[in-house]
């Protein structure tokens, strides 16, 4: 599904290296995780992939089912189904959540050629979807994110996710800022969509997280590099043990 | 669109002709009508001031406010104060008056107004003819009718729905029309609210003006349907100068929406208008406007310099009168609709969006001055800049001495796109007495990296997120105006901002 070989990249502004040759193949249907201390560059991979501005990609490729989507433009890779749920999800006032989601899906299909969703068939879906994640009506009408608690924000990316059906989700921090209640709410929201082909990335401090979703692979981040990938127990070995002792392992 | 008639080289594809045709129609009003045209002479005397008003048949009486009008202008100096540059405007360099050859007889009924006025309308979306054939019909069910008098360079080429309403008693005509059938309305009114000698091109106008719209709704009257005046500039080297006069008797409401177009012309075209209300006690008057002038190109060739005077008196106590205006186009605007309140517990509200794109430079905002005890008023700014363009507001709260326990609010935003334009806020604030509160809040805010990033990385092309964001900013004010208008201005603030990105 996607496939990341050798990726360096810097910051545009300042000659700082954050990735330093990354290498990750995720297939179809998998559940991959990440792992890492801070400013191990995880979020900034998370960035590059979706297509954010400010990062420069020296060196490195990465595909999604063989398209290369370094060359295109963010909402290009959003229609070719890679999704990225923010770590910190952005306010946009004055417009209605609904509206936002609505613009997102046809904006999308136009891109793909599609006919658009009319606004009957688009309502019936988001009220279905909204309900699984505890998302009221009123949260709908609200502007995107304004005056949302950390733990709607959250869901809001999930329903944002279910909405657009990508074939690739990258989770970046999701867990953070959330209480046990609400990080269950999310699982099961990213469980739901797990359905054997679509393929995730979830990006994460903590094992807590991938207790609820569970990954087929763990991958530790350090200094811009993949150090070490094995299964779910790699996760476990960290919550136990810290990373102190896997990066003198590298080192 | 402008392109229409590309002149294509040898060797150039049809794709290559097709994208140049798209990009340049990024105005989409712009093309022009042929039309065998009659001008006055260029230029401003004391003739050609004759000449309009014999041209419109009107009484000795207009002539000689007219002849007042421009004996006092004579005297006037064009005002420096506003933030906006341009290039000194020649007045004798114009033409005054100009209207299509087949309006020289004046038409009966719409039929005999020229198919090609009416195609011009059309085009613009406006089917005249169609809506004066609904007349007699019923509306389809939900399906809301909008009177429409359509204004063509200097004259009034057609006003539909007149004789539904005046069933209801509504006088809907073209100002010239007005002054010949009812000059005990017109001269009891027209310029008590702009008088003669307000400003510099108030007073032109009163010396010049050509046509406009006139209403009078009766007392306890709610008019039945919208009204609507569509003006457009279409002949070369010409200004408008038209005049709205409003008149709103006791306990009656009236929604009255305006549109402007122009084409796409490398002069600047002047244009500069008065609109007058008068609101009785307990009436009520929405005014909505969607400016949509010709802006001129990217380094800031032609456009409409537009200069206007609009003012609501609210004379009678509980009377109510909201401005909105959404301002896309002109070159240079220069505007400031404002509210007197005049009667106890009278209300004045302003409601405005004003985007200023590429060279565009608008200074606009409103007055509001309070004369009358327990008077609110409330203002709504929505100032969007991008390009190199220069967008101020300038607005003057003032709560005189007998304006006790009066109330105002203020919300003055503006938003940046690029780093190569400026927004400006200019408030007064004047009060003379104790009991009164005046509220101002003013924010500035860029359009932000990471909510355009957040909207392309969800699907959503750069300037369809700019345009969803922008419209966000907006929304208190786009909710201010009637649906159908809403739903153009929406995509007007799409439309305007193309190009600002990126």
């Amino acid at each position: 599904m996607l496939e990341i070989k050798n990726l360096h990249v810097q910051l545009e502004e300042e000659d700082k290296q954050i990735l330093k040759g990354v290498n990750l193949s995720l297939e179809a249907g998998k559940v991959h995780a990440i792992m890492g201390p801070n400013g191990s560059g995880k979020s900034t991979l998370s960035y590059v992939l979706s297509g954010k501005g400010g990062y420069e990609v020296t060196e490195g490729s990465a595909h999604l089912e063989g398209n290369d989507i370094l060359a295109m433009e963010p909402e290009e890779r959003a229609a070719a189904g890679l999704f990225l749920a923010f770590q910190y999800p952005v306010e946009i006032p004055g417009v209605g959540n609904m509206t936002f989601l609505r613009t997102a899906v046809n904006s999308q299909r136009k891109l793909r050629g599609e006919p658009e969703m009319s606004a009957g068939d688009f309502l019936k879906v988001v009220r279905a979807k909204a309900k699984d994640l505890k998302i009221d009506a009123d949260m709908l009408k609200r502007p995107v994110n304004v005056g949302f608690s950390g733990g709607e924000k959250k869901r809001n990316e999930i329903l944002q996710m279910a909405m657009l059906e990508p074939k690739m989700c990258i989770l970046d921090e999701t867990d953070s800022g959330l209480d046990v209640d609400a990080m269950k709410l999310v699982a099961q929201g990213v469980n739901a969509l797990r359905d054997g082909k679509r393929t995730f990335l979830v990006i994460t401090h903590y094992q807590r997280l991938l207790d609820h979703i569970k990954p087929d692979v763990v991958h530790i981040m350090a200094a811009g590099r993949i150090i070490k990938s094995g299964g779910p127990e790699l996760a476990l070995e960290v919550e136990n043990n810290g990373y102190a002792d896997l990066l003198e392992e590298t080192a | 669109m402008a392109m229409d008639d590309v002149q294509v080289k040898d060797g150039v594809d049809a794709e290559t002709v097709e994208a140049v045709k798209a990009l340049s129609g990024a105005y989409k009003y712009g093309w022009n009508t042929e039309i065998e045209m009659e001008y006055a002479p260029k230029g401003l005397s004391e003739d050609i001031v004759r000449l309009i008003s014999s041209k419109n048949e009107e009484p000795e009486w207009m002539l000689d406010w007219r002849l007042d009008a421009y004996r006092r202008w004579l005297k006037l100096t064009e005002p420096d104060w506003a933030m906006v540059d341009y290039p000194k405007i020649d007045f004798q360099d114009q033409y005054y008056y100009a209207r299509p050859k087949s309006m020289e007889e004046k038409p009966k009924s719409l039929d005999d107004v020229d198919p090609k006025l009416l195609e011009t309308y059309k085009k613009l979306g406006i089917p005249l003819k169609e809506q004066a054939l609904l007349a007699g019909v019923e509306a389809p069910e939900g399906e809301r009718r909008v009177a429409v008098d359509a204004v063509f360079d200097s004259v009034s080429v057609g006003t539909t729905f007149q004789a539904e309403l005046m069933k209801a008693g509504v006088i809907f005509c073209s100002i010239s029309e007005a002054i010949r059938e009812h000059p005990e309305l017109v001269r009891k009114y027209l310029g008590t609210v702009v008088p003669v000698s307000d400003n510099y091109y108030a007073t032109l106008n009163s010396a010049v003006f050509s046509d406009g719209s006139f209403v009078y709704i009766p007392p306890g009257v709610r008019c039945p349907m919208e009204l609507s005046t569509y003006f457009r500039i279409n002949a070369e080297n010409t200004g408008q100068f038209e005049r709205t006069l409003i008149i709103a008797d006791k306990e009656s409401y009236v929604s009255y929406l305006e549109g402007c177009t122009a084409p796409q012309r490398d002069i600047a075209q002047l244009h500069a208008a008065v609109v007058e209300l008068v609101l009785l006690d307990d009436a009520e008057i929405k005014y909505s406007t969607v400016q949509n002038w010709y802006p001129g190109d990217e380094n800031g060739k032609g456009g409409i310099y537009n200069f206007v005077t609009k003012r609501a008196d609210c004379r009678g106590d509980r009377s109510k009168v909201m401005w909105t205006q959404v301002e896309t186009g002109s070159a240079v605007t220069w505007k400031y609709p404002s509210c007197v309140l005049r009667g106890d517990d009278s209300q004045g509200e302003f409601y405005s969006i004003a985007i200023a794109n590429n060279m565009q430079q608008a200074d606009t905002g409103t007055k509001m001055v309070h004369l009358g005890k327990n008077t609110k008023s409330r203002i709504v700014s929505k100032g969007i800049s991008a390009g190199k363009a220069q967008n101020t507001y300038r607005g003057l709260v003032s709560m005189h001495p007998k304006a006790k326990n009066s109330r105002n609010y203020t919300q003055c935003d503006s938003l940046l796109i690029g780093d190569k334009c400026g927004a400006h806020t200019v408030p007064y604030i004047e009060v003379k007495n104790n009991s009164s509160r005046v509220e101002h809040e003013a924010t500035t805010s860029k359009v932000d990296d990471d909510q355009l990033f957040y909207c392309r990385s969800r699907g959503m092309g750069e300037e369809d997120a700019v345009a969803l964001v922008v419209n966000g900013f907006c929304k208190e004010v786009l909710q201010a105006l009637p649906m159908e208008f809403a739903m153009e201005a929406q995509a007007l603030v799409a439309i305007s901002l193309e190009g600002s990105v990126g």
